[in-house]
């Protein structure tokens, strides 16, 4: 490690690098917690996914109960797979990486960490359980009524304290750029919480609340935050991830030290602009919009960048890709990300986007990103910490680690070509004119035509459940299996 | 002396600063504009506040998730004009807390709907979607007709609303109940109804005059969907954003 360290000459290029001599006690009983709650809600948002996608191939599974309906459960889904899967992986990883870089025991300490662990997992539970009892506020992905906003606000300024005041502790000059990209997350998640959430509620003991905007300008503030929730939850904070755990798992140090810089400074500025390509040939101005596409076509350049010093920290460990089941997931789900970001903004072309919006073209962009891009890094982390957190020396299978990675891929590739296939054709089935310049086509009869799609979705969604349960057994496995790690000695700690 | 990075990445407090500034300044240009720009929002007559019942019923459209299927934003598109009706207006929205645009059209777009089918098909489409359109993927809503509409509170939903820029005024607040129930009651008298919400449609919408159901709330906003401006008055200045 030290020797890597030398190598890399620039700062900050390698995680770790001044831990060697003296590790403190890292607090890591809560970020084992962390790292079962990510699992278990894992698995719950691909069901509830699974089971949402079953309803729209088969209406009847809707179930004819008010709390089982499509409109109350697919909010259920997307906050369990953004919030609870994705956000706990944050948890998880954030606050073992600003420990591990930072030479520094957590601000706080446990019982901080145990405060953000319980405080969020009553902030899942408060909203699920609200949803399915039809307590929403409305606002996509940011469906949680005022009382649950407020309860993550405190806690979101908890997580900022304890975070920075661990930064500050460190005993290493330099901030590791993970670290950047963590910062740069809670710094924005916080600021786009409290601009799309504000609202009133009708009196203190009802669940009901109204958002201070209306109209055109809270589409524009729903649609700041919502890209922004992708860019900075599922994106900034998911690339701190990339940039501590790729190079830890390919023993590499990260490719480039100048483009990250230049890639963390540049995602920062340009995501934020934007949203309005969600709001295309819709009520809001023009040169909103036009602001918004010109935005999402730069952005294409700092995605990039990120995701070239992601896979080149692989120069001279490719063959690990062979070898490390683990790091292939991380590696690929780098690709997907450079796939879904070209797609993105290749979509918040107006041209692209009149043809795009409103259909599962949409959808299946999201999920090429959610799914390959945030599922694969999250789980390529999961098989590198686990064994590290419980000590153990290696995953309990390789084999079960490989027919994960191959049954989600294929369910990965069955849901987003189902979704370019269904979603270009209803957009052009909608637009189609008969010869007699007559619309051709019903709107019922571009439902009709998405069933086939709608079912192979629905089995894309079963494979990649099914791997997640299969990663669920590995990973229980590996924790029973006895320990060997030698009892705190030096150069274990210089090894971690 | 020439600037490092190093200067940012030695000192979190300056660069969490640097951070907000950098992300800050994206949304602030675009959002800001929205509320001090007049043209954002269009010039146009009949715009009103929901009646009472509307509120109700729109309330429950939220709490339904409709929106996850449902648009309401027509665009202005050959296709969608002549599938749908005229395109949307920002004006059109402006009382709405929060905006229902919507972002995925499974089903069709809602914002001209007020007025296409009849009362009796809406209550029936609702109950059992597939009984009306055989194709429907809709889920079926049969329990809204069998849920009395719970309104006690409605006075709180129209002062909360009046905060934040809705113009109900003391009279709509005092009358709110009254006009809840008057809306579901054709028989009776709705003129004063009338007068403070024009064009809100009066019926039986299910079937029970003056008991108002969840069922009849919601139909009571579907009916009214896209219907307020008159667009034979607006001409095509007058839409300049």
């Amino acid at each position: 490690m030290s020797a890597l360290a030398a190598a890399a000459g620039a700062p900050s290029r390698t995680p770790d690098h001044a831990v060697a001599k003296s590790a403190p006690v890292y607090v890591d009983d809560p970020i084992r917690a962390f790292a079962v709650v990510t699992i278990f809600w894992g698995v719950v948002g691909f069901l509830a996914g699974t089971f949402v996608a079953s309803q729209l191939a088969f209406p009847f599974m809707n179930l004819d109960l008010p709390w089982t309906t499509f409109g109350r459960v697919r909010p259920v889904h997307t906050s369990a797979v953004i919030f609870a899967f994705g956000g706990n992986a944050l948890f998880m990883t954030s606050l073992y990486i600003v420990q591990r870089t930072c030479g520094a025991r957590l601000f706080g300490g446990n019982p901080a960490a145990w405060f953000l662990f319980w405080c969020y997992q009553l902030v899942i539970v408060l909203a699920a359980s609200g949803y399915v009892l039809g307590v929403t506020s409305g606002k996509e992905y940011a469906e949680f009524e005022w009382y649950v906003d407020a309860l993550l606000t405190v806690m979101w300024v908890a997580y900022l304290v304890i975070y920075v005041g661990t930064v500050m502790k460190r005993t290493e000059p330099h901030i590791y750029v993970a670290n950047w990209f963590f910062l740069a997350f809670i710094i924005t998640v916080a600021m786009l919480h409290l601009g799309n959430n504000a609202a009133i509620p009708i009196a203190l003991g009802s669940t009901k609340a109204y958002h201070f905007a209306s109209g055109v300008q809270d589409a524009m503030i729903q649609w700041w935050y919502g890209h922004n929730a992708v860019g900075f939850f599922l994106t900034a904070a998911f690339l701190g991830m990339m940039y501590y755990f790729i190079p830890k798992q390919a023993n590499r140090p990260v490719y480039s030290y100048r483009l990250s810089i230049v890639h963390f400074w540049a995602l920062t500025f340009l995501y934020i602009w934007a949203g309005p390509h969600h709001l295309h040939y819709t009520a809001l101005p023009e040169w909103a919009q036009m602001l918004g596409m010109t935005f999402s076509i730069m952005l294409w350049m700092p995605s990039w960048g990120g995701m070239i010093n992601g896979i080149m920290t692989l120069s001279g460990a490719w063959e690990k890709l062979r070898t490390d089941p683990g790091l292939r997931f991380s590696v690929t789900a780098v690709a997907f990300y450079g796939m879904s970001t070209f797609e993105g903004p290749l979509m918040s072309v107006r041209a692209v986007n009149s043809l795009s919006h409103w259909t599962d073209w949409t959808i299946g962009h999201v999920h090429s990103g959610a799914m390959g891009w945030v599922g694969f890094i999250v789980f390529g982390t999961l098989y590198y910490l686990v064994p590290v957190l419980w000590k153990r020396s290696q995953v309990y299978s390789a084999k079960l680690m490989s027919w994960h990675f191959w049954i989600a891929t294929l369910g990965i590739v069955f849901y987003i070509t189902a979704m370019w296939v269904s979603g270009i054709m209803q957009g052009l089935m909608w637009r189609a004119y008969d010869e007699f310049g007559f619309l051709q086509y019903s709107f019922v009869e571009t439902v009709q035509a998405m069933h086939p799609f709608y079912v192979i979705r629905m089995l894309g969604g079963v494979l990649y459940v099914t791997g997640a349960l299969i990663m669920a057994y590995n990973l229980w496995m590996t924790v029973r299996s006895p320990s060997t790690a030698p009892v705190r000695a030096p150069q274990a700690a210089a090894a971690e | 002396m020439a600037f490092t990075h190093e200067k940012i990445e030695t000192n979190v407090i300056l660069m969490a600063v640097l951070t907000l500034i950098t992300v800050a300044i994206g949304g602030l240009v675009q959002i800001v504009p929205l509320f001090t720009i007049e043209s954002t929002i269009e010039k146009v007559d009949g715009m009103r506040p929901y009646s009472p019942l509307e509120l109700a019923g729109r309330n429950i459209y939220i709490r339904e998730g409709c929106y996850t299927c449902h648009s309401q934003q027509v665009r202005p598109f050959r296709d969608e004009l002549e599938r749908y009706g005229h395109f949307s207006l920002a004006a059109e929205s402006m009382y709405d807390h929060p905006f229902q645009w919507g972002s995925k059209r499974t089903g069709p777009d809602l914002a001209r709907l007020g007025g296409k089918y009849s009362n009796d098909w809406h209550v029936a489409h609702l109950i059992d979607p597939r009984a009306v359109v055989p194709e429907s993927i809709m889920p079926p809503y049969a329990f809204l007709a069998r849920r009395p509409l719970e309104a006690n509170d409605i006075e709180a939903h129209l002062r909360t609303l009046r905060l934040l820029g809705v113009p109900y005024t003391d009279e709509m607040i005092a009358n709110a109940r009254a006009d809840l129930v008057a809306q579901t009651d054709p028989d009776g008298n709705s003129d004063a109804l009338l007068k403070r919400y024009p064009k809100a449609v009066v019926a039986a919408f299910q079937g029970e005059p003056g008991k108002p159901t969840e069922m009849d709330a919601l139909v009571a906003y579907l009916q009214m969907l896209g219907t307020l401006v008159d667009f034979k008055s607006v001409n095509i200045e007058q839409l300049r954003q």
